[in-house]
């Protein structure tokens, strides 16, 4: 910027140089509007964790750290425990993940590998239109098609087939516990397919090239180099899917059966964080139930951020492991 | 008749992509034990006669063939015959080296292997030492066998996919242009690995640099827009060449 203008006798030069003398104004404002962008994302997350913890105050006050580990929830005798929606949440989220992710990978994997060229791009499409859905559709499909489907067919097969394991027993009630985490399934399966196909697209030609001309399968040169390559990728789109799946609201709530119960039953309804928070809400009658609900979100809002922090650890050693595609080429 | 019978062989080998025939009617004859360079400007179509000999070309876009490849009589684009089979015949190093980057180097040289099944420790950790030490990467990676391929230079990792392609000891390798990316030094040594792995694989290497042809090969085959101009010995190629354009490209006049 300090661009130092050597006298000069020349008049023609005169003019020019003195344009390009005085042209720093703009940048500077340019510059400054931005840093003041840059700044309100760290100060809004501050004020709300800031009002979190305000409100949650009397709660906090009042029941501790205890809070997640006590099961009551009880608004008109003023007792009030998250542990019931916290194991519903990190339950909800993980069963949805565990039918997601490969499903996920799967399609990835064929639309990337197998799938004829014609068909890629009109698939992957409309895979990413499935996660422009609003929740709320998701969740009246849920109540109308896949509740009936479930109690009618789905859930007296498991129970018959796997009903040894007490998260298989009991009553089957349609609102259910596992009907919310299969509906986060099929919510969260957009974004983890097209993130993993994106990053599968990704790996250099040269790789897959590498383990056919070692004459690998089709099956084996994704094995043993493409998903190899992109791992570090694939478990960001799982975090992304995760992510969502415990913030996820309106069709958990309408899914779930919304008590505040920790059955280990997989058929018995239960409740999330979000869906309480959610549910609840409007119809909170005294001021320590609104702290409480408060809270409830402060713990939800910790646990999101921790599984974030846990899962940028994840890609961090992932990573460091040798998987950094810059150093391959 | 004293000539050994080719170990690889062409006939009217046309490789096409889509409309466009990249190689067009080649018919060659690959003794065995010898280095056979191709040679010709870029965008001749040295390389993908090169990827049409182990079946990788079909694998391109619009990539496809006619006309014969026989590797040790047998035709390679029969109907019975398994790509994959034959891909752990004819190995291929490529441009850029390739190591898999999230295996060890260990691992790297014994991927190979593990496609073809489960074997004893022992006799892994022994081909991979033997492969290792064939090309001379043995004494430098032996304190570090189970750390990450990544961190070796890129003449290292050449020498490592070299030990790669070896190890389940295939009879033909083929060399894409495989000094393009290194420096002299790292060139040097892959040209004394390719003397010396022809007394035990039948070799054929890519190059668009003239002097590592006259250095490593035995015969030498000049390409120039998808035809085969010259084809012959490497002494003969360079000294005396049948074909005025051979020559041109030889003396650097064009290419």
């Amino acid at each position: 910027m300090a661009a130092t203008v050597p006298p000069t006798g020349l008049s023609q030069q005169a003019a020019p140089l003195k344009r390009l003398t005085g042209a720093a104004r703009g940048d500077q404002l340019f510059r400054l509007v931005l840093t003041i962008c840059a700044i309100v994302i760290p100060v809004l997350l501050l004020a709300l964790v800031l009002m979190l913890v305000r409100g949650a105050a009397p709660a906090i006050a009042r029941f501790g750290l205890g809070f997640a580990a006590t099961k009551t929830w009880d608004p008109v005798a003023g007792q009030f425990g998250a542990f019931p929606m916290i194991v519903g949440t990190l339950l909800t989220s993980l069963l949805a993940l565990l039918i997601a992710v490969p499903l996920s990978l799967g399609v990835a994997v064929y639309l990337t590998e197998f799938a004829p060229g014609f068909l890629r791009r009109p698939v992957a499409m409309v895979i990413e239109l499935l996660a422009a859905i609003p929740s709320v559709v998701y969740g009246l499909w849920g109540v109308f098609v896949l509740i009936p489907l479930l109690q009618r067919a789905v859930f007296p097969f498991l129970r018959s087939l796997l009903g040894f394991l007490p998260f298989f027993q009991g009553a089957i009630y349609g609102p259910s516990v596992l009907a919310a985490s299969i509906i986060l399934a099929i919510m969260i399966m957009p974004f983890i397919m097209s993130v993993s196909r994106e990053v599968l697209l990704a790996v250099p030609n040269s790789q897959r090239e590498a383990a056919m001309a070692l004459g690998a399968t089709r099956w084996e040169a994704v094995r043993t180099a493409i998903i190899p390559y992109a791992r570090s990728g694939i478990v960001g789109a799982v975090i992304l899917g995760l992510g969502r799946a415990l913030g996820e609201t309106m069709a958990v709530t309408m899914l779930i059966g919304n008590r505040h119960d920790s059955s280990m039953s997989l058929f018995a309804p239960g409740y999330t964080m979000a869906a309480a928070i959610a549910n609840e809400f409007n119809e909170a009658a005294t001021p320590m139930h609104y702290a409480a609900l408060t809270y409830v979100a402060l713990l939800l809002f910790v646990i999101t951020v921790l599984v974030n922090a846990a899962a940028r650890l994840l890609i961090w050693r992932v990573s460091r492991g040798g998987v950094s595609g810059a150093k391959a080429e | 008749m004293t000539e050994p019978a080719p170990r690889m062989q062409t006939t009217n080998l046309t490789a096409m992509y889509g409309k466009f025939s990249a190689v067009k009617g080649v018919s060659l004859d690959f003794a065995p034990f010898q280095v056979h360079a191709l040679i010709g400007p870029s965008g001749c179509g040295k390389s993908t006669f090169l990827r049409a000999l182990n079946r990788l070309h079909e694998m391109s876009v619009g990539g496809w063939v006619t006309g014969t490849v026989l590797l040790d009589g047998a035709d390679i684009y029969g109907p019975d015959v398994s790509v994959i089979r034959l891909r752990r015949r004819i190995g291929m190093v490529f441009q850029r080296p390739t190591p898999f980057p999230t295996k060890s180097i260990y691992g790297n040289v014994a991927a190979g292997l593990m496609l073809e099944g489960r074997r004893p420790k022992a006799e892994l950790d022994a081909i991979v030492e033997r492969s290792l030490q064939r090309t001379a990467l043995w004494d430098e990676v032996k304190d570090r066998l189970h750390t990450s391929a990544m961190a070796l230079s890129g003449g290292q990792q050449q020498r490592l996919c070299l030990a790669r392609t070896i190890a389940p000891e295939p009879d033909v390798i083929l060399l894409d242009e495989p000094t393009a990316s290194l420096d002299p030094q790292g060139t040097q040594r892959i040209e004394e690995l390719v003397f010396e792995l022809k007394r035990d694989f039948t070799i054929i290497i890519v190059t668009h640099n003239m002097q590592q042809a006259a250095r490593v090969s035995d015969t030498t085959t000049f390409f120039y827009l998808g035809n085969m101009v010259e084809h012959g010995p490497t002494t003969q190629i360079f000294t005396t060449p049948q074909q005025e354009q051979t020559e041109a490209y030889i003396t650097g006049r064009f290419g």
